[in-house]
């Protein structure tokens, strides 16, 4: 396991911050953690990265204890912070060239580095231009080289590509699925849903520090939206004609051209609904699985959190 | 000859120094990229010194035509000094945007998500806020010289030069560890300039105590002076390599003064688990003493170091033999044992008020530094009590008889007092030097200031009113008793 905690918690003052976490991230997987603002990511960022010491809980970093070896942790991440911290006053290639030395690169390689993430992020013709005159999106993508250019087997990327037009955001997430293929363990933080549908292998969706809902896109689609809905399209109106669904199928929504059902079993049960409405003479156009957003799962989690606790004091 | 002196440092050393050299250098780098930084610096290193040496010459050749040279004389080694401190003044706004300005602009964090040790990142910074204006201290002095030299011929000697350079370079690296200390409380750069006047008004007088030392040329006493300089240094320094951490860095957020908080954490530790007065008296005043038992060692060894200093000063500035013959008290000294009003109830408040106000004013220079100043003010008395003895003694009088007659029957309360208060200030101080395990320093010092509290109105008020009774109604008779006055 790249990355792998077990009750991480930290308490400010009273406050729980982050309260139990329990992650657990494979070489070449990605984990997009979810949440509202101050849900405790970007705490449970910087206890990953041995920034902040854990109150309670274990944390390991490629191998190593986030408080027994914070030095070998932190040369093991890569890591994008929220706000990108850039010097004004410095070049680009300068900047990349300071935190090569931190990392203890040395000069071959340091400037072969900045050389190919220069080129990568299409950012070779401003390297000698200060960092103040950098616009948003160029700034963050030289905070992601600057997070690459150890080439670090984890990355703890927080909003990768917040500040970027659709190019260089498509650059970006094309830049992310090669370093998972690359066995690299990766930790996105976003509030971009889509991005995270299409980036992560697990979603973790994180509320007043604790993890609420855990899973694969899939199976948290499973879990919190209930059993997939299909749709069947007809190419004519039912007529009034009364529709016998097998067992295992339950109708939620129909009209004169569509029927839309929800089954667990969609193996067993579609087949059946297709032949007793060929049966009935009906014309199908198409029979697809209605499309589901992670933004709805996500809904649907923080309303249950919220739910619950309102129960819990009540 | 420089590169065989970085080959003399270990290799172990100079491996972990290599990544605060880094950070130093970036640092400088972008110091000499900032205009705000260049120009008073420059301006300081070269029109300055320029600026003393026409005031120098044109002081020498005033005074001259008045027949006072002595005030030219020691008017040059003062400037000497000036020209060397104007430009290290600048390595506290430094010091301030290099930490508390990195860490508002919020690119701090990448820093410390690297493998940087706490340390290094701290004595990186400290070194790029202090090079710099030392470097330009330092050749301002040149220029100085160079010009006073020319102008009005005057040389200082080796040791009073070395001894202005030793100020210079104690005084810059103070106001660097101190900014650290400052910044390690705030989260902006505006707080921490409001915070900086903690260190420009103690270093003022500093400056201006050390202006009266060069007028008077008493420069041997400017060595005590850097001593002194240098031990507030470590103690800075040390303060900042403790609370210059990943965590307290970002675990504060705000600045808030939040007296809800303070109040609370004060209280809590104050009472404790008492439920009523003596429950507390019994158990949380005891506990505190038990807890307090170093610095409690530690002030009964700086009363023996000033009876020792008091001691050994007696052969300094020996008493005229006349003073200490007791048939030969002169109407002064008669007169000023009156004004205590020996044997009256409102001569033992005059006396108890007298002693809390020392108590406070100790209070509050220990908090202003670490508890040093705090514990030398109540050496003093010691040291006095030192003096005295040893001038007793070398008349040919029982030191122990006059320790007996005035000192031992209200000290026998007093003292212990003394020590107590003294171990409070301590440790008011030395939590500001060593992290408390689980607790953030604002909590660590509140805790300690409750102890500090504890204590006080516990024992030292209680102890130094009936020292104050002793004093007024019992000392007196013991004395006439001992000494046949």
């Amino acid at each position: 396991m790249m990355i792998s905690t077990r009750d991480l918690s930290k308490q400010f003052d009273q406050y729980w911050a982050v309260d139990g976490v329990d992650l657990q991230v494979e070489p070449g997987q990605v984990l997009a953690l979810l949440g509202p603002n101050g849900a405790g990511k970007t705490t449970t960022v910087r206890m990953l990265t041995s920034v902040l010491i854990p109150t309670r809980g274990t944390a390991k970093i490629a191998g190593y204890d986030v408080v027994i070896n914070p030095g070998r942790v932190r040369a093991s991440v890569g890591v994008l912070t929220e706000q990108h911290g850039l010097y004004n006053r410095m070049p680009a290639d300068e900047y990349l060239d300071f935190f090569g030395k931190l990392y203890g690169l040395d000069a071959r390689r340091r400037k072969s580095r900045i050389d190919f993430l220069l080129d990568k992020f299409g950012l070779q013709e401003d390297r000698n231009k200060r960092l103040g005159e950098y616009s948003k999106g160029m700034r963050q993508k030289l905070a992601l080289a600057r997070a690459l250019l150890h080439e670090p087997p984890v990355l703890l990327l927080d909003e990768p590509t917040s500040a970027m037009d659709p190019e260089s955001a498509r650059l970006v997430r094309g830049l992310i699925q090669g370093l998972r293929s690359e066995s690299r363990a990766i930790i996105i933080c976003t509030h971009n849903l889509s991005e995270a549908e299409e980036l992560a292998d697990q979603i973790a969706i994180i509320r007043r520090g604790k993890i609420i809902a855990r899973g694969s896109p899939s199976a948290l689609k499973q879990t919190l939206l209930g059993p997939a809905e299909y749709e069947v399209r007809l190419s004519e109106t039912l007529n009034g004609k009364m529709l016998q669904l097998p067992g295992g199928a339950e109708l939620s929504f129909t009209d004169s051209y569509s029927i839309r059902y929800r089954t667990r079993e969609p193996e067993r049960v579609n087949p059946i609904i297709l032949d007793y409405l060929l049966g009935e003479g009906l014309r199908i156009v198409s029979l697809q699985e209605v499309p589901r957003s992670l933004e709805q799962v996500y809904l649907s989690a923080i309303s249950a959190s919220r739910e619950k606790e309102a129960q819990d004091a009540a | 000859m420089q590169l065989n002196a970085i080959k003399a440092v270990p290799k172990s050393i100079r491996r972990s120094l290599a990544p605060a050299l880094i950070v130093t250098t970036r640092e400088v780098r972008d110091q000499f990229r900032d205009w705000r930084i260049i120009f008073p610096v420059v301006g300081l290193t070269l029109f300055f010194p320029w600026l003393m040496n026409f005031t120098a010459a044109q002081a020498v050749g005033f005074v001259e035509k008045y027949g006072a040279p002595i005030v030219g004389d020691r008017l040059i080694p003062f400037l000497l000094m000036i020209v060397g401190f104007f430009p290290i003044s600048v390595s506290l706004v430094i010091a301030l945007e290099s930490f508390v300005g990195e860490k508002e602009r919020l690119s701090i964090e990448p820093l410390l998500s690297s493998p940087l040790e706490n340390w290094q990142l701290y004595m990186g910074k400290l070194l790029a806020s202090m090079c710099p204006p030392l470097a330009a201290s330092y050749l301002g002095i040149v220029v100085y010289l160079i010009g006073v030299y020319f102008k009005v011929g005057w040389t200082p000697t080796p040791i009073l030069l070395i001894e202005v350079i030793l100020l210079t370079t104690m005084q810059a690296i103070m106001m660097v560890a101190g900014a650290v200390v400052i910044s390690a409380q705030t989260t902006s750069v505006r707080a921490a300039n409001l915070l900086a006047s903690f260190i420009i008004i103690p270093v003022a007088l500093l400056i201006q105590g050390e202006a009266i030392i060069l007028f008077w040329a008493r420069y041997s006493v400017l060595w005590w002076v850097i001593l002194g300089e240098a031990m507030i240094t470590v103690m800075l320094v040390r303060s900042g390599v403790t609370h210059f951490n990943r965590e307290e860095l970002l675990g504060r957020e705000l600045d808030v003064l939040n007296i809800k908080w303070g109040w609370r954490i004060f209280k809590n530790s104050f009472i404790g688990v008492a439920r009523n007065p003596i429950e507390w008296y019994r158990r949380e005043v005891g506990q505190t003493i038990r807890r307090l038992w170093i610095p409690l060692v530690i002030m009964c060894l700086v009363i023996v170091a000033g009876l020792w200093i008091g001691a050994s000063q007696a052969k300094v500035f020996p008493l005229p033999r006349d003073i200490l013959n007791l048939n030969n008290l002169d109407q002064g000294f008669i007169e000023g044992l009156e004004s205590i009003r020996f044997f009256s109830a409102s001569g033992i408040g005059l006396v108890w008020l007298h002693n809390l106000r020392v108590i406070a004013i100790a209070i509050v220079m220990g908090i202003f530094t670490f508890g040093v100043l705090g514990a030398l003010i109540l050496m003093l008395p010691f040291a006095v009590i030192g003096y005295v003895m040893a001038n007793v003694a070398r008349v040919g009088l029982s030191p122990g008889l006059f320790f007996t007659a005035l000192v031992l029957p209200h000290g026998v309360l007093e003292i212990p007092a003394i020590i107590i208060a003294g171990a409070g200030i301590l440790q008011l101080g030395a939590v500001l030097l060593a992290p408390v395990k689980g607790k953030s320093i604002g909590e660590a010092w509140l805790c300690a200031l409750a102890d500090c509290a504890k204590i006080h109105l516990g024992l030292v008020l209680p102890l130094l009113a009936g020292a104050a009774a002793l004093e007024v109604l019992l000392t007196p008779r013991l004395a006439v008793l001992f000494l046949g006055l």
